[in-house]
């Protein structure tokens, strides 16, 4: 296969910068006022200096990972907030007026529940499906590839989605495993095997279902396009726009499981290689394309299997760590900047992280030592993170204070630091929320 | 014959583990010594992991291959009544109520049982009352908890007060693990110590039988 992502083109600069502008214009974004216009406009500024590495930013910008707090803080349920999406705007709007971050971050984490319920998803749990309906949805690990399918997967990853993944998370999607491999539909014999499966009852039947999905889907997305509109127009810009994840983490959270994916290195260090490759592509597309979809410069991107204690050092480089570089120049090389969340602890893994392009990428923190964070990947990419989850959750405003105050002294050093929450932080006191920003805001002043 | 099972255990080479087993077993060794140097290498594999050299992957695959080679014992040992390994004591695990994750506390019950304790798991969204009742019924020196959200930081406070309620709760130590648990969450609950790693949960309840066998 041909070696693509390995070298930064010379025009990633300019691209970046074109992306900068586009996002700083706050083009289309129907502002309610001058005031909030320039306000968006500066906090965009302070992302970009802390970002670029090139200037020191006015002040720490503090963007906390809002998760499903301003559902919470709304005094709504989640399940409410995944079926009521005039209800979704309600919060958001509350949350961005009553703690004024440097950003929010867009509900599209909180997905339409119809839209699961149509497809029969089996990937994860929601409330009033498995879990509580003032609890948030939740992961179901299982083996959803075997071990012996990953040739498949390499030979025709589509085919592989299409044919045998989809109806096994999708239980609507059942009877896509009847559908045709497409490439040999390329003579004229052989159209009529290949559309047969489609006059099909039960394929019908699951693209009417997928119709359906996509219906309610668009109805969401709307009020998900004005809730940011709104926010937006008062000043506020996103955190983060889009979404890719690691090859390895395709593999392993989704398709494979934890305990099989760590299997695999030893049983089949190859195949599990050959896959992270074969997926990278897909990533890096869809990386580019849901920017685009967004308008934004930063995708999302959480890192799972690859932290500290899930494999060593040499795990890591080898089998983690080819694929995400690859997926972060790829999309280096577009002008965008990858938001890289690393979940858990990274201490382990700070030197290998170091080899990428200056100026060009955030790592985001959960547990890392900052101070040894600063040193390494500080220098070369913009950190954030990493007030603790447990601290908001459990602590008094005054020890938070404190907190934010010896992690700004120690990250917050010359710029290149922007202040958030370790994690999604549902369950937050909201006077803890509160002293966080408002006291870091005021402290994190570099002039 | 002996260290060949038990290096090619410690160095992750899995087929060549099975192979040396199956010719152990095959030329009439002692099925119970096989096991015991089985149990042998999961131990020299924790310290591994002590000693930052192996990792996760290390762990479950050494305890996999003890798995299957005492799978593989069991047609040789039918003239043994019902075999009782020795184990270390009992440990009563689960994810508590309004967490369903299990990715986590499957591992570390894994590791408890192939490193000797006998493992009750109650699985996930535990409520308070199961964690009562099974505490009873079981006896054990050990509970452990898991949690990875933030909601679950309260269930693991009812639960140990729960427990606490029943009079249960000096009979018990009880570890707490899982994705945001440090030691604010360990305060905030009321429970005996919480774990970084999978390992911490091995080590913790080897640690807390060991005390109570020596008292």
């Amino acid at each position: 296969m041909k070696e693509r992502w390995i070298e930064v083109v010379s025009e990633a600069d300019e691209k970046q910068e074109a992306r900068f502008k586009t996002w700083l214009s706050g083009e289309g974004i129907p502002f309610v006022s001058p005031g909030a216009e320039k306000a968006y406009q500066e906090r965009v500024t302070l992302l970009k200096d802390a970002i670029q590495l090139k200037r020191t930013p006015r002040r720490v910008p503090i963007c906390p990972s809002a998760g499903f707090f301003p559902i919470q803080y709304a005094g709504a349920t989640m399940h409410d907030a995944m079926y009521d999406y005039d209800l979704l705007n309600v919060a958001w709007e509350k949350y961005c007026c009553d703690f004024t971050p440097d950003a929010y971050n867009a509900p599209t984490t909180v997905v339409p529940g119809k839209v699961l319920e149509i497809l029969d998803f089996k990937l994860y749990r929601w409330p009033g499906h498995g879990v509580a309906k003032d609890n948030e949805y939740q992961f179901v690990e299982k083996e959803y590839m075997k071990a012996e399918e990953y040739q498949d997967l390499i030979d025709d990853p589509t085919g592989f989605f299409l044919n045998i993944y989809f109806p096994r998370i999708f239980g609507s999607l059942k009877f896509f495993e009847k559908l045709p491999l497409f490439p040999p539909m390329n003579e004229i014999t052989c159209v009529p095997p290949a559309v047969v499966p489609f006059g099909n009852k039960e394929i019908r039947s699951a693209f009417k279902n997928l119709a359906a999905a996509g219906e309610e889907t668009i109805k969401w997305r709307n009020a998900v396009h004005h809730i940011n509109q709104s926010a937006m127009g008062k000043g506020y810009p996103a955190f983060s726009g889009g979404f890719t994840k690691a090859p390895f983490d395709v593999i392993g959270d989704s398709l494979r499981g934890t305990r099989e994916v760590l299997m695999d290195m030893y049983r089949q260090p190859d195949q599990l290689i050959e896959a992270c490759e074969r997926i990278t592509p897909f990533m890096v597309k869809s990386g580019i394309a849901s920017c685009k979809a967004t308008g934004h410069i930063m995708p999302f991107i959480p890192l799972h299997k690859g932290a500290d204690g899930f494999m060593s050092d040499e795990q890591f480089r080898t089998f983690y760590w080819p694929t995400l570089r690859k997926l972060i120049i790829g999309l280096v090389n577009e002008g965008i900047v990858p938001q890289l969340f690393a979940e858990g602890n990274y201490n382990q893994r700070l030197e290998v992280i170091c080899d990428i392009p200056k100026g060009k990428t955030v790592w985001w923190f959960d547990l890392t030592d900052m101070e040894r964070a600063k040193e390494t990947v500080g220098q070369v990419a913009c950190i954030a993170g990493n007030i603790p989850l447990s601290l908001l959750c459990t602590a008094a405003p005054n020890d938070v204070e404190l907190y934010c105050k010896s992690l700004i002294d120690m990250a917050g050093k010359d710029g290149g630091f922007i202040l958030s929450t370790g994690a999604g932080m549902q369950g937050s006191k909201a006077e803890n929320v509160k002293a966080m920003i408002d006291f870091s805001k005021q402290y994190g002043k570099y002039r | 014959m002996a260290n060949a099972l038990v290096d090619a255990m410690v160095n992750m080479k899995e087929p060549q583990a099975e192979a040396v087993a199956e010719k152990m077993l095959k030329s009439g060794e002692d099925p119970l010594k096989v096991l015991e140097f089985c149990r042998q290498a999961v131990e020299i594999v924790g310290k591994q992991f002590e000693a930052g050299k192996y990792f996760l992957p290390e762990l479950i695959l050494a305890g996999e291959m003890l798995k299957k080679i005492s799978k593989m014992t069991k047609p040789y040992l039918k003239n043994e009544p019902e075999i009782q390994t020795k184990r270390l004591g009992k440990v009563v695990i689960g994810t508590v109520q309004g967490d369903i994750h299990d990715i986590g506390k499957d591992i570390v019950a894994f590791l408890l049982d192939v490193n000797g304790f006998e493992v009750h798991d109650l699985g996930v969204d535990v409520p308070e009352s199961k964690f009562v009742k099974t505490i009873r019924e079981v006896q054990p020196q050990v509970v452990g908890m898991g949690a990875l959200l933030t909601v679950a930081f309260e269930s693991l406070k009812s639960t140990v007060e729960a427990i606490q309620t029943a009079g249960l709760r000096d009979r018990v130590k009880i570890m707490i693990g899982g994705g945001g648990v440090d030691e604010k969450v360990r305060k905030y609950s009321g429970a005996d110590a919480y774990g970084e790693d999978a390992m911490a949960a091995v080590n913790l309840s080897k640690k807390w039988t060991e005390r109570r066998y020596s008292q």
